[in-house]
């Protein structure tokens, strides 16, 4: 097994990029601002992003992207964590990158193109019982003439209000199948906003009954390994950032607030436990550079591997951080106005999406423990 | 640049030496490392162990030649001691000499120095033990209080240093000493020698181990007279030279000889002797906590490696570049202590046995996991470490 990492000049140059941009245009106080407006970005914001290329990050030179891959989006969506800003864009490029394997030629030529030119593009995967296996698929699409009727609910569909095209699982023919929904096909009932844990986003329920769509909105392919294993590598990224973050409000807290005379960062049962929080940020940090790293080239097998310990180790250590962030800012952590909050908030939706650690751990049993090597 | 093609051709020499002279199950419990050399027959079967790898010529390739070693480039070292490490021969014994007391005196002895120590060092004919931790100042080095008193071209010592391995072997150590109280801070009065052991008034206490075997000593001082000439750098700058040292000690520098320095014990380890341990009659691994547990363990082993690689790149590291090199020792020794620990657990009933034929691998996991404290206490506590990180990498208020 490699244990490399490599931070190409591209990446090294879009992280410092990004933290730059995200900084000055989206502190953490924005972001804030922004949960009760009905959209979770400013127009504006976003089209300086699509101005800037991150949207064709992983879109070929052909399609009017810059012909990277789906890892160069990791410094720019570690630096988007930092301060919890919210964009369609991790959705937007794994639903690229979804069309790129799975798609037909007239679908990524639609497409494509127009997601790098900022179209929003997301995806409607999960269903009410929560399940983390995308094959999981219970929402149907049948034929009926010329279309293919689809039924069921899907949920927790970020930004679906203000995607242009949703990409959707459903059951087809007894094998789970990929389909595209433009925007125009679905009825505005159909969308009802969800309430999650994470105020900073926004998410749908998208109820299916009633839409038909043409059969060539159907993708020819499937590939929902690569869709789980996109999501584990942005999602671990996104983490990241917030771990980060997390940790600097703890420090900064620590360092200015007194109790019984002494600076409260001063007290061991304060100090060690931030240690073990700036640790566990290295090692999510070591594997999810590694991860990028190995991500085009390694085995299917050394792939999942690193995935799975990437996302099971941002999870924990994530989500321990956010924990930690309240109870150390005491009496202050439990109020709104904390910022603390929004960070754990942050870190369970991520521990939630795609397999907490519990879930990848006992996935990694059977890759590390019953294979010789 | 040394071709791939004379790497590769000089790893199949090696390899090829080492299957040939690996000195093999000498039939009684090898220790670990250095600090755990306990009795004259250890000592002896590891002593000649290293002579031989030297008469070879695999130990000290990168030393200059006039002093010993054989002026070649790192790369030859580097490959016999990761051969060493795969073929898991025992470890070069004289630790101290050959990784802290070696390159110090390279990088900083005088020419006579040079002369008079690097060769014993090599050929294990010059064992060297460490007095820097005393009794009352385990972890706070700066505080030490054996004294050394000029008396013409000598100095007399008194006082007691702890935790001596191979003090009961060695013929020089390297010693931090105050020799002034007078200096504007407590660092300023220290001083830094090559003391003989051999001197009158020198006496090594074995100190019986948690694990009953012995290994370290309790050095006493007791008008003992050493050289004058045996100072390394001037009165007073003790503590700089001590420093340099510890940069040699933690590895945060190159320059030391080479050469395996103790028994590999790695989470793989723990894996393999799952993969043949029964509770209850069915193999551990069938166990779903046990199961969950080994994966914790590999993946943090993981996190390990691969925070290595990353320290590696500045890019990466530009926020708190001392995060990774600083809790290095904190997060290795820790992990190790809790991986011996679940080896006993797959052990069922004889998990409660301790070093004897009827245990696991003649109790060798009772004996490791009990040994891994010397790594979780020496060189300054987890907690200890866990201030200095706090307080250097965080910038958290002192304690």
């Amino acid at each position: 097994m490699s244990n490399q990492i490599i931070c190409t000049e591209e990446q090294s140059m879009l992280l410092d990029t990004a933290l730059d941009f995200c900084e000055k245009h989206s502190s953490i106080h924005v972001v804030r601002s922004r949960i009760g407006e009905e959209e979770s970005l400013s127009r504006d914001l976003w089209s300086s992003m699509v101005e800037l290329g991150w949207a064709g990050i992983n879109i070929p030179e052909t399609y009017g992207g810059l012909g990277l891959g789906v890892g160069d989006l990791v410094p720019v969506v570690e630096a988007m964590g930092r301060n919890l800003m919210v964009s369609p864009l991790v959705w937007s490029a794994i639903s690229a990158d979804t069309l790129l394997l799975a798609g037909s030629d007239e679908q990524r030529a639609n497409w494509l193109p127009k997601i790098a030119g900022g179209a929003i593009a997301t995806m409607a995967l999960t269903e009410p019982g929560g399940s983390w296996l995308l094959t999981d698929v219970d929402c149907r699409g049948s034929i009926e003439g010329d279309g293919i009727v689809l039924s069921g609910t899907k949920c927790l569909v970020q930004d679906a209000k203000i995607a242009d095209v949703v990409l959707v699982s459903l059951q087809f023919e007894g094998k789970p199948r990929l389909a595209l929904i433009p925007q125009a096909a679905i009825p505005s009932q159909a969308l009802k906003r969800e309430e999650i844990i994470d105020e900073t986003r926004r998410c749908y329920q998208l109820t299916l009954d009633g839409i038909v769509l043409p059969k060539e909105q159907l993708l020819p392919e499937t590939c929902f390994e690569a869709i789980e294993q996109a999501a584990m590598l942005l999602i671990s990224a996104e983490m990241a950032g917030g771990h980060a973050s997390t940790l600097n409000l703890i420090v900064e807290y620590l360092k200015t607030r007194k109790q019984f005379d002494h600076y409260i960062g001063s007290y061991q049962a304060l100090k060690h436990p931030t240690v073990d929080i700036l640790i566990g940020l290295e090692a999510t940090r070591s594997h999810l550079y590694h991860a990028v790293t190995i991500y085009e080239s390694a085995q299917s097998h050394e792939r999942e591997i690193a995935l799975r310990m990437l996302k099971a180790t941002a999870s924990e250590g994530f989500s321990f951080a956010g924990d930690r962030a309240i109870q150390f800012h005491g009496g202050f952590g439990f109020t709104y106005e904390c910022d603390a909050q929004l960070y754990l908030r942050r870190a369970l939706w991520c521990q939630y999406q795609f397999g907490d650690e519990d879930y990848h751990r006992l996935l990694l049993q059977s890759l590390l423990l019953d294979q010789a090597g | 640049m040394v071709s791939e093609q004379e790497q590769n051709e000089f790893r199949a020499e090696v390899s090829a030496w080492l299957k040939e002279n690996n000195p093999g199950d000498p039939g009684f419990l090898l220790p670990e490392s250095f600090m755990e050399v306990g009795t004259d027959q250890q000592f002896e079967y590891l002593r000649n162990w290293q002579r031989k790898v030297y008469e070879a010529g695999y130990l000290g390739m990168s030393w200059p030649e006039e002093y010993g070693g054989r002026g070649m480039p790192q790369i030859f070292q580097d490959i016999v001691t990761k051969e060493m490490a795969r073929q898991r021969v025992p470890f070069m014994t004289n630790t101290i000499g050959l990784n802290w007391a070696g390159p110090l005196i390279l990088q900083q002895g005088t020419e006579a120095q040079k002369r008079q120590y690097i060769k014993g060092i090599l050929n294990a004919d010059d064992i060297w033990c460490q007095g820097f931790s005393e009794p009352d100042h385990g972890s706070d080095l700066g505080s030490a209080q054996v004294k050394a008193v000029k008396d013409g071209d000598e100095y007399v010592v008194n006082g007691s240093k702890i935790w001596t391995s191979l003090g009961a072997y060695a013929k020089y150590m390297i010693l931090l000493a105050r020799t002034s109280n007078d200096g504007p801070n407590k660092y300023a009065g220290l001083s830094f020698f090559l003391a003989p052991m051999q001197a009158e008034g020198i006496n090594p206490q074995p100190i019986q181990k948690l694990t009953s075997e012995y290994g370290f000593c309790q050095t006493f001082f007791n008008d003992a007279r050493i050289p004058a000439n045996c100072m390394m750098g001037q009165e007073g700058e003790g503590w700089q030279v001590a420093m340099a040292t510890l940069m040699f000690e933690r590895g945060n520098v190159g320059g030391q000889a080479g050469g395996l320095s103790m028994m590999d014990v790695n989470v793989n380890d723990v894996l393999e002797l799952a993969r043949r341990s029964k509770r209850n009659g069915k193999p551990a691994l069938d166990d779903p906590l046990i199961r969950d547990q080994m994966v914790q363990l590999l993946i943090e082993a993981r996190s390990n490696t691969l925070m290595a690689a990353k320290a590696a790149i500045p890019p990466l590291n530009s926020e708190r570049p001392g995060a990774i090199p600083m809790s290095g020792k904190l997060r290795g020794s820790e992990l190790k202590r809790r991986f011996c620990q679940f080896a006993l657990s797959l052990q069922g009933a004889n998990g409660g046995r301790f070093v004897s034929p009827d245990a696991v691998d003649g109790g060798k996991w009772q004996r490791i996991y009990f040994n891994s404290f010397s790594a979780t206490i020496g060189g300054g506590t987890t907690q200890v470490q866990y201030n200095i990180m706090g307080e250097r990498v965080l910038g958290l208020p002192k304690s």
